[in-house]
Protein backbone atom coordinates (compact mmCIF):
# COMPACT_ATOMS: atom_id res chain seq x y z
CA UNK A 1 0.00 0.00 0.00
CA UNK A 2 1.29 3.65 -0.64
CA UNK A 3 0.01 5.09 2.17
CA UNK A 4 2.02 6.89 4.81
CA UNK A 5 1.55 7.84 8.37
CA UNK A 6 0.43 11.61 8.20
CA UNK A 7 2.97 12.92 10.51
CA UNK A 8 6.07 11.35 8.22
CA UNK A 9 6.54 13.50 5.10
CA UNK A 10 6.09 17.35 4.09
CA UNK A 11 6.84 17.92 0.87
CA UNK A 12 9.76 19.46 1.72
CA UNK A 13 11.43 16.03 2.77
CA UNK A 14 11.23 14.65 -1.28
CA UNK A 15 12.08 18.24 -2.65
CA UNK A 16 16.23 18.74 -1.94
CA UNK A 17 15.97 21.16 0.74
CA UNK A 18 17.98 24.31 -1.06
CA UNK A 19 16.06 23.55 -4.04
CA UNK A 20 13.04 23.87 -1.70
CA UNK A 21 14.06 26.67 0.34
CA UNK A 22 15.77 28.84 -2.66
CA UNK A 23 13.18 27.44 -4.87
CA UNK A 24 11.63 31.50 -5.54
CA UNK A 25 14.91 32.85 -5.39
CA UNK A 26 16.19 29.84 -7.71
CA UNK A 27 13.05 30.73 -10.05
CA UNK A 28 13.26 34.42 -10.43
CA UNK A 29 16.93 35.30 -9.68
CA UNK A 30 18.50 32.56 -11.77
CA UNK A 31 20.85 34.55 -14.61
CA UNK A 32 21.67 31.50 -16.10
CA UNK A 33 17.84 30.31 -16.36
CA UNK A 34 17.45 33.83 -18.03
CA UNK A 35 14.03 35.47 -18.75
CA UNK A 36 12.85 31.44 -17.72
CA UNK A 37 13.01 32.43 -14.48
CA UNK A 38 11.02 35.34 -14.97
CA UNK A 39 8.12 33.44 -16.23
CA UNK A 40 8.28 30.55 -12.96
CA UNK A 41 4.45 30.77 -13.67
CA UNK A 42 3.91 31.12 -9.54
CA UNK A 43 4.06 34.76 -9.86
CA UNK A 44 0.32 35.45 -9.36
CA UNK A 45 -0.03 32.32 -7.01
CA UNK A 46 -1.46 33.26 -3.65
CA UNK A 47 0.00 30.94 -0.85
CA UNK A 48 -2.71 28.55 0.77
CA UNK A 49 -2.66 28.31 4.48
CA UNK A 50 -4.42 25.46 6.57
CA UNK A 51 -3.54 22.89 4.53
CA UNK A 52 -3.56 19.52 6.39
CA UNK A 53 -1.54 16.87 5.32
CA UNK A 54 -3.39 13.57 4.12
CA UNK A 55 -2.15 9.93 3.68
CA UNK A 56 -2.00 10.32 0.20
CA UNK A 57 1.87 9.74 -1.25
CA UNK A 58 3.88 7.85 -3.52
CA UNK A 59 6.83 6.69 -0.88
CA UNK A 60 9.92 7.41 -2.01
CA UNK A 61 9.24 8.55 -5.93
CA UNK A 62 10.51 12.16 -6.12
CA UNK A 63 7.96 15.02 -6.71
CA UNK A 64 8.50 16.80 -9.87
CA UNK A 65 9.93 20.25 -9.71
CA UNK A 66 8.21 23.23 -10.04
CA UNK A 67 9.62 24.00 -13.06
CA UNK A 68 8.89 21.35 -14.99
CA UNK A 69 5.16 20.91 -13.61
CA UNK A 70 4.74 24.62 -14.66
CA UNK A 71 6.23 24.24 -17.90
CA UNK A 72 5.64 21.06 -19.73
CA UNK A 73 1.75 21.20 -20.03
CA UNK A 74 -1.02 19.90 -22.50
CA UNK A 75 -3.29 23.07 -21.90
CA UNK A 76 -4.46 23.31 -26.06
CA UNK A 77 -6.35 26.54 -25.13
CA UNK A 78 -3.66 28.19 -24.60
CA UNK A 79 -1.44 26.70 -27.45
CA UNK A 80 -0.64 22.72 -28.59
CA UNK A 81 3.53 23.16 -27.81
CA UNK A 82 4.33 21.78 -24.37
CA UNK A 83 5.86 25.18 -23.21
CA UNK A 84 2.70 27.59 -24.81
CA UNK A 85 0.74 27.28 -22.13
CA UNK A 86 3.08 28.88 -19.16
CA UNK A 87 3.77 31.98 -21.74
CA UNK A 88 -0.27 32.00 -23.39
CA UNK A 89 -1.92 31.79 -19.99
CA UNK A 90 0.26 34.35 -17.97
CA UNK A 91 -2.98 36.98 -18.19
CA UNK A 92 -5.77 34.56 -18.01
CA UNK A 93 -8.71 35.88 -15.88
CA UNK A 94 -9.33 33.24 -13.21
CA UNK A 95 -11.10 35.86 -10.58
CA UNK A 96 -14.23 36.34 -10.64
CA UNK A 97 -15.06 32.93 -11.54
CA UNK A 98 -18.42 30.61 -11.56
CA UNK A 99 -18.55 26.78 -10.91
CA UNK A 100 -22.28 25.82 -11.36
CA UNK A 101 -22.46 22.26 -10.06
CA UNK A 102 -25.93 21.24 -11.22
CA UNK A 103 -27.85 18.74 -12.91
CA UNK A 104 -29.71 15.20 -11.11
CA UNK A 105 -29.44 17.20 -7.71
CA UNK A 106 -31.24 18.12 -4.76
CA UNK A 107 -29.72 20.82 -4.06
CA UNK A 108 -27.49 22.66 -7.24
CA UNK A 109 -25.12 25.59 -6.10
CA UNK A 110 -22.92 28.12 -7.26
CA UNK A 111 -19.38 29.06 -5.98
CA UNK A 112 -17.58 32.15 -6.77
CA UNK A 113 -13.62 32.19 -6.81
CA UNK A 114 -12.92 32.28 -2.65
CA UNK A 115 -15.99 30.19 -2.14
CA UNK A 116 -13.95 27.09 -3.71
CA UNK A 117 -11.66 27.55 -1.45
CA UNK A 118 -14.13 26.95 1.65
CA UNK A 119 -16.06 24.01 -0.15
CA UNK A 120 -14.24 21.30 2.05
CA UNK A 121 -11.09 21.64 4.27
CA UNK A 122 -8.31 21.50 2.09
CA UNK A 123 -5.47 18.52 2.70
CA UNK A 124 -2.42 17.93 0.35
CA UNK A 125 -2.23 15.03 -1.76
CA UNK A 126 1.04 13.85 -3.81
CA UNK A 127 -0.39 11.58 -6.75
CA UNK A 128 1.58 10.12 -9.91
CA UNK A 129 -0.09 11.70 -12.70
CA UNK A 130 0.26 9.74 -16.28
CA UNK A 131 -0.11 11.32 -19.81
CA UNK A 132 -1.63 9.17 -22.81
CA UNK A 133 1.62 10.41 -24.26
CA UNK A 134 3.65 8.02 -21.85
CA UNK A 135 5.62 10.53 -19.42
CA UNK A 136 4.96 11.14 -16.00
CA UNK A 137 5.40 13.13 -13.28
CA UNK A 138 4.35 13.62 -9.60
CA UNK A 139 2.39 16.38 -8.31
CA UNK A 140 1.98 17.50 -4.96
CA UNK A 141 -2.16 18.83 -5.38
CA UNK A 142 -4.09 20.65 -1.99
CA UNK A 143 -7.62 20.66 -2.42
CA UNK A 144 -10.71 18.14 -1.39
CA UNK A 145 -12.11 14.67 -2.13
CA UNK A 146 -14.50 15.71 -4.64
CA UNK A 147 -17.37 13.48 -3.07
CA UNK A 148 -17.22 16.22 -0.44
CA UNK A 149 -19.09 18.25 -3.40
CA UNK A 150 -20.95 16.00 -4.49
CA UNK A 151 -22.40 15.34 -0.76
CA UNK A 152 -23.13 18.72 -0.69
CA UNK A 153 -25.22 18.94 -4.00
CA UNK A 154 -26.72 15.60 -2.91
CA UNK A 155 -27.51 13.65 -5.91
CA UNK A 156 -30.91 12.21 -7.13
CA UNK A 157 -31.29 8.32 -8.04
CA UNK A 158 -31.32 9.38 -11.78
CA UNK A 159 -27.63 10.59 -11.76
CA UNK A 160 -25.75 7.52 -12.82
CA UNK A 161 -22.74 9.82 -14.24
CA UNK A 162 -20.51 13.41 -13.93
CA UNK A 163 -20.21 15.46 -16.61
CA UNK A 164 -17.35 18.67 -16.17
CA UNK A 165 -16.86 21.73 -18.36
CA UNK A 166 -14.09 23.39 -18.50
CA UNK A 167 -13.54 27.04 -19.22
CA UNK A 168 -13.61 28.46 -22.72
CA UNK A 169 -13.27 31.82 -24.46
CA UNK A 170 -12.31 32.90 -27.79
CA UNK A 171 -10.74 36.08 -26.55
CA UNK A 172 -8.73 34.91 -24.33
CA UNK A 173 -8.03 31.76 -25.74
CA UNK A 174 -7.09 30.05 -29.04
CA UNK A 175 -9.78 29.15 -31.27
CA UNK A 176 -11.11 25.37 -31.76
CA UNK A 177 -9.11 25.00 -35.30
CA UNK A 178 -5.59 26.19 -33.74
CA UNK A 179 -6.16 24.40 -30.62
CA UNK A 180 -6.98 21.70 -32.68
CA UNK A 181 -10.07 20.15 -30.60
CA UNK A 182 -13.56 20.64 -29.54
CA UNK A 183 -13.99 23.51 -27.29
CA UNK A 184 -15.59 24.04 -24.27
CA UNK A 185 -13.26 20.86 -23.22
CA UNK A 186 -15.59 18.87 -21.62
CA UNK A 187 -15.23 15.56 -19.56
CA UNK A 188 -16.85 12.52 -17.46
CA UNK A 189 -16.41 10.06 -14.87
CA UNK A 190 -19.28 7.44 -13.79
CA UNK A 191 -20.95 8.12 -10.34
CA UNK A 192 -19.15 5.61 -8.31
CA UNK A 193 -15.73 6.71 -10.23
CA UNK A 194 -16.07 10.59 -8.74
CA UNK A 195 -17.45 9.56 -5.58
CA UNK A 196 -14.33 7.20 -5.22
CA UNK A 197 -11.84 9.06 -2.33
CA UNK A 198 -9.15 9.44 -4.60
CA UNK A 199 -10.98 11.53 -7.13
CA UNK A 200 -9.92 15.07 -5.82
CA UNK A 201 -10.76 18.60 -6.74
CA UNK A 202 -7.37 20.29 -6.88
CA UNK A 203 -7.09 23.97 -6.41
CA UNK A 204 -3.24 24.43 -5.04
CA UNK A 205 -0.21 22.63 -5.55
CA UNK A 206 3.31 23.19 -3.92
CA UNK A 207 1.45 25.10 -1.16
CA UNK A 208 0.24 27.95 -3.74
CA UNK A 209 -2.90 28.15 -5.89
CA UNK A 210 -2.75 26.52 -9.18
CA UNK A 211 -0.82 28.60 -11.60
CA UNK A 212 -2.66 28.69 -14.72
CA UNK A 213 -1.11 26.37 -17.01
CA UNK A 214 -1.98 23.95 -14.80
CA UNK A 215 -5.48 24.30 -14.35
CA UNK A 216 -6.35 27.50 -12.51
CA UNK A 217 -8.41 28.01 -9.91
CA UNK A 218 -9.73 24.83 -9.78
CA UNK A 219 -9.31 21.16 -11.39
CA UNK A 220 -10.50 17.71 -11.57
CA UNK A 221 -7.47 15.08 -10.67
CA UNK A 222 -8.05 11.89 -11.19
CA UNK A 223 -4.78 9.94 -10.86
CA UNK A 224 -5.39 6.21 -11.71
CA UNK A 225 -6.69 7.28 -15.32
CA UNK A 226 -4.61 9.20 -18.07
CA UNK A 227 -3.92 12.92 -17.61
CA UNK A 228 -6.51 14.49 -20.33
CA UNK A 229 -9.59 12.78 -18.27
CA UNK A 230 -8.20 15.49 -15.11
CA UNK A 231 -9.99 18.38 -16.56
CA UNK A 232 -8.87 22.09 -15.79
CA UNK A 233 -10.59 25.40 -14.76
CA UNK A 234 -13.78 24.17 -13.83
CA UNK A 235 -17.00 25.93 -14.64
CA UNK A 236 -19.52 23.64 -14.82
CA UNK A 237 -20.03 19.73 -12.71
CA UNK A 238 -23.38 18.19 -14.22
CA UNK A 239 -24.71 15.15 -12.80
CA UNK A 240 -26.47 13.39 -15.37
CA UNK A 241 -28.46 10.10 -16.19
CA UNK A 242 -26.73 9.33 -19.48
CA UNK A 243 -22.57 8.81 -20.29
CA UNK A 244 -21.60 12.30 -20.99
CA UNK A 245 -19.45 13.15 -24.45
CA UNK A 246 -15.81 13.66 -23.71
CA UNK A 247 -13.00 15.76 -25.61
CA UNK A 248 -10.49 13.31 -26.83
CA UNK A 249 -13.05 10.70 -27.59
CA UNK A 250 -15.03 13.32 -29.97
CA UNK A 251 -11.15 13.70 -31.16
CA UNK A 252 -10.28 10.16 -31.54
CA UNK A 253 -13.51 7.29 -30.54
CA UNK A 254 -10.77 4.57 -31.52
CA UNK A 255 -7.99 6.00 -29.40
CA UNK A 256 -9.62 7.70 -26.33
CA UNK A 257 -12.50 5.93 -24.47
CA UNK A 258 -14.34 7.15 -21.58
CA UNK A 259 -12.48 5.13 -19.39
CA UNK A 260 -9.03 5.86 -20.45
CA UNK A 261 -7.93 4.12 -17.44
CA UNK A 262 -3.79 3.63 -17.09
CA UNK A 263 -3.48 0.14 -18.59
CA UNK A 264 0.12 -1.16 -19.36
CA UNK A 265 -1.62 -4.09 -21.36
CA UNK A 266 -3.86 -2.15 -23.49
CA UNK A 267 -1.98 0.17 -25.81
CA UNK A 268 -2.82 3.38 -27.51
CA UNK A 269 -3.34 2.20 -31.50
CA UNK A 270 -0.16 3.96 -32.40
CA UNK A 271 2.16 3.63 -29.28
CA UNK A 272 2.95 1.31 -26.45
CA UNK A 273 1.70 2.27 -23.02
CA UNK A 274 3.62 -0.56 -21.57
CA UNK A 275 6.60 2.23 -20.43
CA UNK A 276 6.04 5.58 -19.45
CA UNK A 277 9.07 8.63 -19.24
CA UNK A 278 9.09 10.27 -15.66
CA UNK A 279 10.25 13.62 -16.40
CA UNK A 280 13.68 14.15 -14.56
CA UNK A 281 14.84 10.33 -14.69
CA UNK A 282 16.82 8.96 -17.73
CA UNK A 283 15.59 5.48 -17.91
CA UNK A 284 11.91 4.66 -18.69
CA UNK A 285 9.99 2.70 -15.72
CA UNK A 286 7.25 0.08 -16.10
CA UNK A 287 3.76 1.83 -16.43
CA UNK A 288 1.74 0.24 -13.64
CA UNK A 289 -1.84 -0.74 -13.76
CA UNK A 290 -4.45 1.73 -12.30
CA UNK A 291 -0.92 4.24 -12.49
CA UNK A 292 -0.46 2.26 -8.98
CA UNK A 293 -3.41 3.19 -8.02
CA UNK A 294 -4.72 -0.40 -7.06
CA UNK A 295 -7.32 0.65 -4.79
CA UNK A 296 -9.37 1.28 -7.55
CA UNK A 297 -9.72 -2.40 -9.09
CA UNK A 298 -13.10 -2.90 -7.23
CA UNK A 299 -15.02 -0.22 -9.37
CA UNK A 300 -14.05 -2.22 -12.64
CA UNK A 301 -14.53 -5.55 -11.63
CA UNK A 302 -16.26 -7.91 -14.39
CA UNK A 303 -15.60 -5.41 -17.03
CA UNK A 304 -13.23 -6.18 -20.20
CA UNK A 305 -10.83 -3.03 -19.43
CA UNK A 306 -9.50 -3.66 -23.48
CA UNK A 307 -13.22 -3.11 -24.92
CA UNK A 308 -13.79 -0.19 -22.18
CA UNK A 309 -10.78 1.38 -22.84
CA UNK B 1 15.25 46.88 -64.26
CA UNK B 2 16.69 44.14 -66.62
CA UNK B 3 19.81 45.37 -66.21
CA UNK B 4 19.54 45.07 -62.14
CA UNK B 5 18.72 41.84 -62.60
CA UNK B 6 21.49 40.44 -64.81
CA UNK B 7 23.45 42.50 -62.20
CA UNK B 8 22.44 40.54 -59.10
CA UNK B 9 22.31 36.95 -60.91
CA UNK B 10 26.05 37.80 -61.93
CA UNK B 11 26.74 38.65 -58.31
CA UNK B 12 24.29 35.30 -57.04
CA UNK B 13 26.89 33.24 -59.89
CA UNK B 14 29.82 34.65 -58.04
CA UNK B 15 28.67 33.80 -54.50
CA UNK B 16 27.78 30.39 -55.14
CA UNK B 17 31.30 29.85 -56.83
CA UNK B 18 33.23 31.05 -54.26
CA UNK B 19 34.78 28.14 -52.12
CA UNK B 20 33.93 30.41 -49.20
CA UNK B 21 30.18 30.06 -49.82
CA UNK B 22 31.00 26.18 -49.03
CA UNK B 23 32.61 26.70 -45.83
CA UNK B 24 29.43 29.53 -44.80
CA UNK B 25 27.07 26.93 -45.62
CA UNK B 26 28.54 24.22 -44.30
CA UNK B 27 28.98 26.15 -40.66
CA UNK B 28 25.53 27.20 -41.24
CA UNK B 29 23.93 23.63 -41.73
CA UNK B 30 25.92 22.42 -38.04
CA UNK B 31 23.70 25.66 -36.08
CA UNK B 32 20.67 23.52 -35.30
CA UNK B 33 23.30 21.24 -33.64
CA UNK B 34 25.52 24.15 -31.90
CA UNK B 35 22.59 25.61 -30.87
CA UNK B 36 21.87 22.07 -28.38
CA UNK B 37 25.57 22.48 -27.10
CA UNK B 38 24.89 24.58 -24.26
CA UNK B 39 21.64 23.23 -23.25
CA UNK B 40 22.73 20.05 -22.98
CA UNK B 41 25.75 20.72 -21.45
CA UNK B 42 23.19 22.46 -18.62
CA UNK B 43 21.22 19.26 -18.63
CA UNK B 44 24.43 17.53 -18.09
CA UNK B 45 25.58 19.74 -15.01
CA UNK B 46 22.69 21.17 -13.74
CA UNK B 47 20.16 18.70 -14.32
CA UNK B 48 17.93 21.04 -16.18
CA UNK B 49 17.94 22.76 -19.55
CA UNK B 50 14.40 25.27 -19.58
CA UNK B 51 15.27 25.37 -23.49
CA UNK B 52 15.13 21.38 -23.78
CA UNK B 53 11.93 21.55 -21.65
CA UNK B 54 11.39 18.99 -18.81
CA UNK B 55 11.08 16.29 -21.17
CA UNK B 56 14.64 16.48 -22.76
CA UNK B 57 14.85 13.25 -24.57
CA UNK B 58 11.53 14.12 -26.10
CA UNK B 59 12.29 17.29 -27.48
CA UNK B 60 15.84 16.43 -28.82
CA UNK B 61 13.85 13.69 -30.86
CA UNK B 62 11.57 16.02 -31.89
CA UNK B 63 14.30 18.59 -32.68
CA UNK B 64 16.37 15.98 -34.88
CA UNK B 65 13.14 14.79 -36.37
CA UNK B 66 12.51 18.46 -37.73
CA UNK B 67 15.71 19.22 -39.08
CA UNK B 68 15.89 16.25 -41.11
CA UNK B 69 12.61 16.89 -42.91
CA UNK B 70 13.98 20.48 -43.54
CA UNK B 71 17.20 19.29 -44.56
CA UNK B 72 15.31 16.60 -47.02
CA UNK B 73 13.29 19.89 -48.31
CA UNK B 74 15.79 22.10 -49.01
CA UNK B 75 18.18 20.00 -50.81
CA UNK B 76 14.86 19.09 -53.35
CA UNK B 77 14.62 23.03 -53.54
CA UNK B 78 18.33 22.93 -55.07
CA UNK B 79 16.93 21.89 -58.80
CA UNK B 80 13.86 24.24 -58.91
CA UNK B 81 16.50 26.96 -57.51
CA UNK B 82 18.88 26.13 -60.29
CA UNK B 83 16.55 25.99 -63.30
CA UNK B 84 14.50 29.22 -62.28
CA UNK B 85 17.24 31.35 -61.16
CA UNK B 86 19.37 30.29 -63.61
CA UNK B 87 22.36 29.10 -61.48
CA UNK B 88 24.11 26.10 -62.22
CA UNK B 89 26.47 26.70 -59.69
CA UNK B 90 24.22 26.07 -57.01
CA UNK B 91 23.88 22.05 -57.74
CA UNK B 92 27.71 21.86 -56.22
CA UNK B 93 25.77 22.01 -52.75
CA UNK B 94 22.82 19.94 -52.91
CA UNK B 95 25.42 16.87 -52.18
CA UNK B 96 26.60 18.30 -48.92
CA UNK B 97 22.61 19.37 -47.87
CA UNK B 98 21.57 15.57 -48.22
CA UNK B 99 24.56 14.71 -46.37
CA UNK B 100 23.45 17.32 -43.64
CA UNK B 101 19.95 15.74 -43.77
CA UNK B 102 21.55 12.54 -43.15
CA UNK B 103 23.53 13.21 -40.72
CA UNK B 104 20.14 14.47 -38.91
CA UNK B 105 18.67 11.58 -39.54
CA UNK B 106 21.01 9.42 -37.78
CA UNK B 107 20.82 11.50 -35.01
CA UNK B 108 17.48 11.06 -34.77
CA UNK B 109 17.55 7.61 -34.62
CA UNK B 110 19.78 7.79 -32.36
CA UNK B 111 18.63 9.68 -29.37
CA UNK B 112 15.58 7.16 -30.21
CA UNK B 113 17.10 3.22 -30.37
CA UNK B 114 19.43 4.58 -27.40
CA UNK B 115 17.96 6.76 -25.02
CA UNK B 116 14.33 5.43 -25.63
CA UNK B 117 15.08 1.52 -26.50
CA UNK B 118 18.47 1.35 -24.92
CA UNK B 119 20.04 -0.32 -27.60
CA UNK B 120 17.54 -3.56 -27.28
CA UNK B 121 17.07 -4.70 -30.54
CA UNK B 122 14.20 -6.60 -29.59
CA UNK B 123 12.42 -3.03 -28.69
CA UNK B 124 13.08 -1.84 -31.45
CA UNK B 125 12.21 -4.69 -34.10
CA UNK B 126 8.76 -4.58 -31.76
CA UNK B 127 8.11 -1.00 -32.64
CA UNK B 128 9.24 -0.91 -35.93
CA UNK B 129 6.73 -3.90 -36.73
CA UNK B 130 3.73 -2.88 -34.75
CA UNK B 131 3.96 1.03 -34.59
CA UNK B 132 3.34 2.04 -38.04
CA UNK B 133 4.49 5.74 -37.82
CA UNK B 134 7.82 4.48 -36.81
CA UNK B 135 7.52 1.51 -39.48
CA UNK B 136 7.03 4.41 -42.29
CA UNK B 137 10.24 6.37 -40.13
CA UNK B 138 12.32 3.62 -40.50
CA UNK B 139 11.71 3.10 -43.99
CA UNK B 140 12.58 6.95 -44.62
CA UNK B 141 15.58 6.17 -42.55
CA UNK B 142 16.29 2.88 -44.51
CA UNK B 143 16.26 4.66 -48.16
CA UNK B 144 18.90 7.68 -47.23
CA UNK B 145 21.02 5.02 -46.50
CA UNK B 146 21.99 4.04 -49.51
CA UNK B 147 22.19 7.85 -50.72
CA UNK B 148 24.54 8.70 -48.57
CA UNK B 149 27.06 5.74 -49.00
CA UNK B 150 26.82 6.54 -52.96
CA UNK B 151 26.82 10.67 -52.67
CA UNK B 152 30.82 10.78 -53.87
CA UNK B 153 31.81 11.44 -57.52
CA UNK B 154 33.38 7.67 -57.68
CA UNK B 155 29.90 6.08 -57.15
CA UNK B 156 28.38 8.23 -60.11
CA UNK B 157 30.96 6.74 -61.68
CA UNK B 158 31.07 3.05 -60.81
CA UNK B 159 27.44 3.33 -61.28
CA UNK B 160 26.96 5.61 -64.27
CA UNK B 161 25.38 8.43 -64.53
CA UNK B 162 21.45 7.07 -65.55
CA UNK B 163 21.67 4.32 -62.73
CA UNK B 164 22.82 6.92 -60.25
CA UNK B 165 20.21 9.44 -60.91
CA UNK B 166 17.43 6.48 -60.65
CA UNK B 167 18.49 5.18 -57.17
CA UNK B 168 19.13 8.67 -55.96
CA UNK B 169 15.56 9.26 -57.32
CA UNK B 170 14.65 7.50 -53.87
CA UNK B 171 14.80 10.76 -51.93
CA UNK B 172 11.05 12.08 -52.86
CA UNK B 173 10.05 8.69 -51.26
CA UNK B 174 12.51 9.71 -48.33
CA UNK B 175 10.68 12.85 -47.49
CA UNK B 176 7.40 11.07 -48.58
CA UNK B 177 8.30 9.09 -45.46
CA UNK B 178 9.12 11.55 -43.17
CA UNK B 179 6.57 13.75 -43.82
CA UNK B 180 3.73 10.83 -43.28
CA UNK B 181 5.76 9.56 -40.09
CA UNK B 182 5.12 13.06 -38.64
CA UNK B 183 1.35 12.73 -39.54
CA UNK B 184 0.82 9.99 -37.32
CA UNK B 185 2.60 10.21 -34.63
CA UNK B 186 0.56 14.03 -33.88
CA UNK B 187 -1.81 13.42 -31.28
CA UNK B 188 -4.28 16.36 -32.83
CA UNK B 189 -3.07 19.40 -33.95
CA UNK B 190 -1.66 17.70 -37.80
CA UNK B 191 -0.67 21.92 -39.10
CA UNK B 192 3.05 21.02 -39.07
CA UNK B 193 3.73 17.94 -40.62
CA UNK B 194 0.63 19.64 -43.07
CA UNK B 195 3.07 22.30 -44.26
CA UNK B 196 5.78 19.88 -44.99
CA UNK B 197 3.96 18.06 -47.04
CA UNK B 198 2.35 20.68 -48.56
CA UNK B 199 6.09 22.17 -49.56
CA UNK B 200 6.92 18.93 -50.80
CA UNK B 201 3.92 18.72 -52.88
CA UNK B 202 4.85 22.35 -54.52
CA UNK B 203 8.27 20.81 -55.03
CA UNK B 204 7.74 17.66 -56.83
CA UNK B 205 5.00 19.34 -59.12
CA UNK B 206 7.80 21.84 -59.90
CA UNK B 207 9.53 19.00 -61.31
CA UNK B 208 6.42 17.11 -62.60
CA UNK B 209 5.64 20.59 -64.42
CA UNK B 210 9.33 21.14 -66.06
CA UNK B 211 9.80 17.22 -66.79
CA UNK B 212 6.08 17.25 -68.85
CA UNK B 213 7.71 20.64 -70.88
CA UNK B 214 11.08 19.16 -72.07
CA UNK B 215 9.39 16.00 -72.96
CA UNK B 216 6.99 18.79 -74.88
CA UNK B 217 9.92 20.78 -76.20
CA UNK B 218 12.17 17.58 -77.33
CA UNK B 219 8.60 16.20 -79.39
CA UNK B 220 8.18 19.01 -80.99
CA UNK B 221 12.28 19.76 -82.28
CA UNK B 222 12.63 16.16 -83.23
CA UNK B 223 12.02 16.34 -87.23
CA UNK B 224 9.06 14.02 -89.39
CA UNK B 225 11.55 12.08 -91.42
CA UNK B 226 9.21 10.37 -93.43
CA UNK B 227 8.18 13.82 -95.12
CA UNK B 228 12.24 14.65 -95.89
CA UNK B 229 12.74 13.82 -99.60
CA UNK B 230 15.45 10.86 -100.32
Amino acid sequence: MLIRKPADLRYSDVTPQPLYVNRRSFLAGSVALGAFGALAGTARSAKLEDVKKSPYNVGDEKVTPLEAITHYNNYYEFGTDKEDPAKNAQNFRTSPWTLKVEGEVAKPMTFDHDALFKIAPLEERIYRHRCVEAWSIVVPWIGFPLSALLKQVEPTSKAKYVAFESYYDSKQMLSERAAGIQLPYVEGLRLDEAMHPLALMAVGLYDETLPNQDGAPIRLVVPWKYGFKSAKSLVKIRLVAKQPPTTWNISGPNEYGFYSNVNPQVDHPRWSQAKERRLGELFKRNTLMFNGYSEVASLYTGMDLRKNF
Amino acid sequence: MIKFRSVLSKLLGKILSSRWTKVALFAACLVPILLLARPLWMLATAGYSPQLTANPIEYITHYTGTWTIRFLLITLSVTPFRKIFNQPKIARYRRMLGLFAFFYVCLHFLTWFVLDKFFSFPEMWADILKRRYITVGMLGFAMLLPLAVTSTAGWVRRLGFMKWQRLHRLIYFAALAGVIHYYWLVKSDVRLPLMYAAILAVLMLYRFAARKRSVQARRVTTPNTASLPD
